[in-house]
């Protein structure tokens, strides 16, 4: 009963001192006292959020537009699996952008904001939503007044020789956009997108952990860890499930 | 003001016998010995409370985004960040995301996440001036600030015995009471028994490793792994189940009861206790002095509701994580700040970490089935680790595990492919297929010795979320590491031919430590144990010397690291923390015990 109390009080005082803290825990817990048995609740778990694809939540649709075809070049569709976009690489990283990740909720966001040293990591003060924004733009400015056309208007050859040359530093985006630094952004999170589970928004039917073999979310291998250099026989699942489950065998 | 502002908001709460800051591994062994004294123990941990059923939930754990990549479990930068540079030269900056390594946060604290090697140090590595001066000379550690720890390997040994028989490591023994144990670690100091269980089940890779190990006449052996090799039933009357080699161990939250932590080996019985209460969500600003500043009289720590308390107290035990210990000492003036200009001061002096260097082996023709693993699944060589070989004719001292230890196959993270292969397009999707399953990795977990300039103080221009400076961290691998590091990769390239795979490649070790790839969460130091006030922070008791009501319990208390993971002598210490205390202090409350 004190416990219960305590924990309502807590919040209260929380909400009304909001502006005082910075919220960083996953899900927001409040201070609490525990004393006398382990603490339980039911349904007090915190699963997933499960990413619902259709319409873009972050991006314009030239934006969505850029990146779906950027994702398609960085993983494209070939005789291994289908395409970054096919997959769903776009919406994953459309989502990534409107939560925690894209706002740097989590991180250190203290000024001041000094050139470092590569040894210390990304010093800048835009976050990855704002590296989005801008450096998409730069693209488009950047090919706009190259070529005369979009990113996704080039042939195939052309733009991996675009992002070739951003991934090398060879090309000077607009706006101050370092091209290494976001493109190294964008490959890091199309390839998020492309291996994460699917709940997430890409890896759509499980396609890349198909390609590789890798059983995804399951949870117990004892019957196969003596069976050296023997394939495992089974596919994968997901946080989500199978499409397997659903189909009736006779 | 502050003095104002302290009397006007803060909450005065009644007195408890201890209070412990932060429960993880050392809080909980730490609370649970001494409620059994009778003591009435409160923990203030920082971060949330966790358990298994719901936070390691068996319907969603296998997320590698979730907890590997956006690391859900562990501490947040925008809670508690550190700033660091490579020499005193350069203006530090915080790590405004954690890279290098990754603390952990609430309830279990980084034991929640943890793969679970775990080690004991030898004699070697404790009384390490002491061997290292008597074998070599003196002029060989100049350019080291080695210091030996104040306790023997056999004054250790019952601790050890005590952590891995709460924690259920499954192990060989090399060496009981002096008799060498076929296919054990020859190399160990002597153990009173086996591990309470049997090793694992060798997968693949490390099955392979050892057979190559053997054929160039090298002694491998079952890494002692707190993944449970079978159902284990603890002192405690704690129940932990067999580990089903899932894949998803460090940096996630075992959803199966087969990874030892506070919650699957002390928790179940410690909250049942009556005289003792955890406040969660709650994080310890500094522990308050008596004037003279020489005991403590509480702690005062913030809620989540932005209120302060002061919690008074008898007896405090930081139990943080080490680095977090270190700046709790800083920011409590407990001890004085190592300046690395003077050598004087003691707090933040002697940080260490770990160096390591790694090898992959590719081949055409295997399948290892990556997936198939756990966090301490595999198998060491220990030829070439500490003081096991001679230095004699080298231009070193130290050295390194070589550990086998594959422990997943999760997608985002793990691709190995061959050197040169593009980062994507359709020749990266190639390679990524043709690399999953069929390379074969192992490194070297190579020692880190102290040097005058690798150390921890405060930040004098980053602040935390309350306005408290942030530690900084001056940290470089030392040239007598990286010597070490080259020296192993030499020797891991040995057994890298002795595979017969179609190519191999060797990542060496580089000066320049860069915090961004992930490399170790093993920061030691900072808060050393010995037996000198002038050079140590705390007596062979973990009790410091200037605050003798203040233990400070973690790897803040090794003067070095060693070649091996850090949570079997932080278990142990705590242990002797606990024996000191119950046995010893409570006798003479507020006294030293151990005469400086």
């Amino acid at each position: 009963m004190d416990r219960h109390n305590t924990v309502q009080l807590s919040r209260r005082l929380f909400l009304s001192s909001v502006a005082m803290f910075t919220v960083t825990a996953t899900s927001a817990s409040f201070a609490r006292s525990l004393s006398g048995s382990l603490p339980w609740a039911p349904m007090s778990s915190d699963p997933p959020m499960q990413v619902v694809s259709g319409g873009w939540q972050f991006f314009t649709p030239q934006e969505a537009a850029l990146v779906e075809a950027i994702v398609d070049r960085i993983v494209p569709a070939d005789d291994l699996s289908m395409g970054g976009k096919e997959a769903g690489c776009a919406v994953y990283i459309d989502r990534q952008l409107t939560g925690a990740f894209g706002t740097s909720s989590r991180l250190y966001t203290q000024g001041p904001f000094l050139p470092g040293l590569p040894t210390q990591g990304y010093q800048g003060e835009a976050n990855p939503a704002q590296r989005y924004r801008v450096g998409l733009a730069s693209i488009d400015a950047f090919l706009k007044q190259r070529d005369g056309k979009t990113f996704a208007e080039l042939q195939p050859a052309d733009q991996d020789a675009f992002l070739a040359a951003m991934e090398a530093g060879k090309v000077d985006l607009p706006n101050g956009v370092k091209a290494p630094g976001f493109f190294g952004l964008l490959l890091q999170n199309t390839m998020e997108g492309f291996f994460a589970d699917p709940v997430y928004g890409g890896n759509k039917d499980m396609v890349s952990w198909r390609m590789l073999g890798f059983p995804g979310a399951r949870y117990d291998y004892r019957d196969h860890v003596s069976k050296h250099n023997q394939p495992y026989p089974r596919p994968p699942v997901s946080i989500e499930g199978s499409p397997e489950w659903l189909v009736k065998r006779s | 003001m502050a003095r104002e502002k302290e009397l006007t908001m803060t909450t005065i709460l009644p007195r408890k016998d201890v209070v412990i800051v932060g429960l993880g591994w050392t809080g909980s062994i730490l609370a649970h010995e001494l409620t059994d004294q009778g003591l009435d123990v409160l923990a203030i941990e920082r971060g949330p409370w966790r358990d298994t059923a719901t936070d390691f939930n068996i319907g969603y754990a296998q997320d590698e985004l979730r907890y590997s990549v956006r690391r859900d479990l562990f501490l947040q930068p925008a809670v508690e960040t550190m700033t660091m540079r490579n020499d005193p030269s350069q203006t530090a900056l915080p790590m405004r995301d954690f890279g290098s390594f990754l603390p952990g946060n609430g309830v279990g604290g980084a034991g929640v996440h943890w793969n679970g090697h775990t080690w004991r140090f030898w004699d070697s590595d404790f009384q390490i001036k002491t061997n290292l001066t008597k074998r070599y000379g003196a002029a060989r550690i100049a350019d080291l600030q080695v210091e030996d720890w104040g306790v023997t390997g056999a004054e250790m040994e019952p601790y050890y015995d005590q952590f891995e028989y709460l924690a259920g490591i499954s192990g060989k023994a090399g060496n009981i009471k002096g008799k060498l144990q076929e296919g054990g670690n020859p190399f160990e100091d002597p153990r009173s028994r086996d591990y309470p269980n049997p090793p694992m089940e060798m997968t693949y890779a490390p099955t392979l490793f050892a057979d190559v190990g053997r054929s160039i006449g090298l002694h491998p052996f079952p890494t002692p792994s707190a993944n449970m090799s079978r159902t284990y039933v603890n002192p405690l009357g704690i129940t932990m189940g067999q580990c089903t080699y899932c894949g998803f161990c460090e940096r996630f939250g075992c959803a199966n009861y087969s990874k030892s932590s506070a919650q699957t080996t002390i928790l179940p019985v410690l909250m049942k206790k009556a005289n003792f209460e955890v406040r969660t969500d709650s994080e310890v600003l500094h522990v308050d002095l008596a004037p003279g500043g020489k005991s403590a009289r509480g702690v005062t720590y913030v809620d989540t509701s932005g209120q302060e308390f002061f919690q008074p107290t008898d007896l405090v035990l930081l139990c943080a994580y080490g680095l977090h210990n270190a700046r709790l000492m800083m920011l409590s003036g407990i001890g004085k700040i190592y300046d690395p200009a003077t050598g004087e001061g003691t707090v933040g002096r002697n940080y260490c970490y770990q160096t390591n260097a790694g090898v992959q082996v590719f081949f055409d023709d295997k399948n290892f089935n990556p997936f198939i693993a756990a966090g301490a699944l595999g198998q060491t060589i220990d030829d070439y680790n500490g003081d096991a070989f001679d230095h004699g004719g080298l231009d070193f001292v130290g050295g390194a595990g070589i550990n086998c230890i594959p422990t997943n196959g999760r997608p985002i993270g793990t691709r190995p492919t061959l050197p040169g292969t593009p980062k994507w397009g359709s020749a990266w999707k190639k390679a990524t297929v043709a690399g999953y399953k069929s390379t074969l990795g192992y490194s070297s977990q190579g020692s880190s010795y102290a040097t005058r300039t690798n150390y921890l103080d405060l930040d004098p221009t980053y602040k935390d979320r309350f306005g408290r400076p942030l530690m900084r961290m001056t940290f470089d691998f030392p040239d007598n590491d990286i010597r070490m590091s080259n020296y192993l990769c030499d020797r891991m390239e040995d057994i890298a031919k002795a595979f017969g795979g179609k190519q191999y490649s060797v990542g060496r070790r580089k000066k320049g430590w860069d915090s961004v790839p992930y490399q170790s969460t093993h920061n030691t130091g900072g808060v050393i144990m010995g037996t000198d006030p002038k050079k140590s922070a705390v007596n062979s008791f973990l009790q410091s010397w200037d605050v003798p009501n203040v233990f400070v319990i973690g790897a803040s208390a090794f003067p070095q690291n060693a070649g091996k993971n850090p949570t079997g002598t932080v278990g142990a210490l705590a242990y002797r923390a606990a024996d000191g205390i119950r046995n010893h202090y409570l006798r003479n409350p507020g006294a030293p015990l151990v005469q400086a």
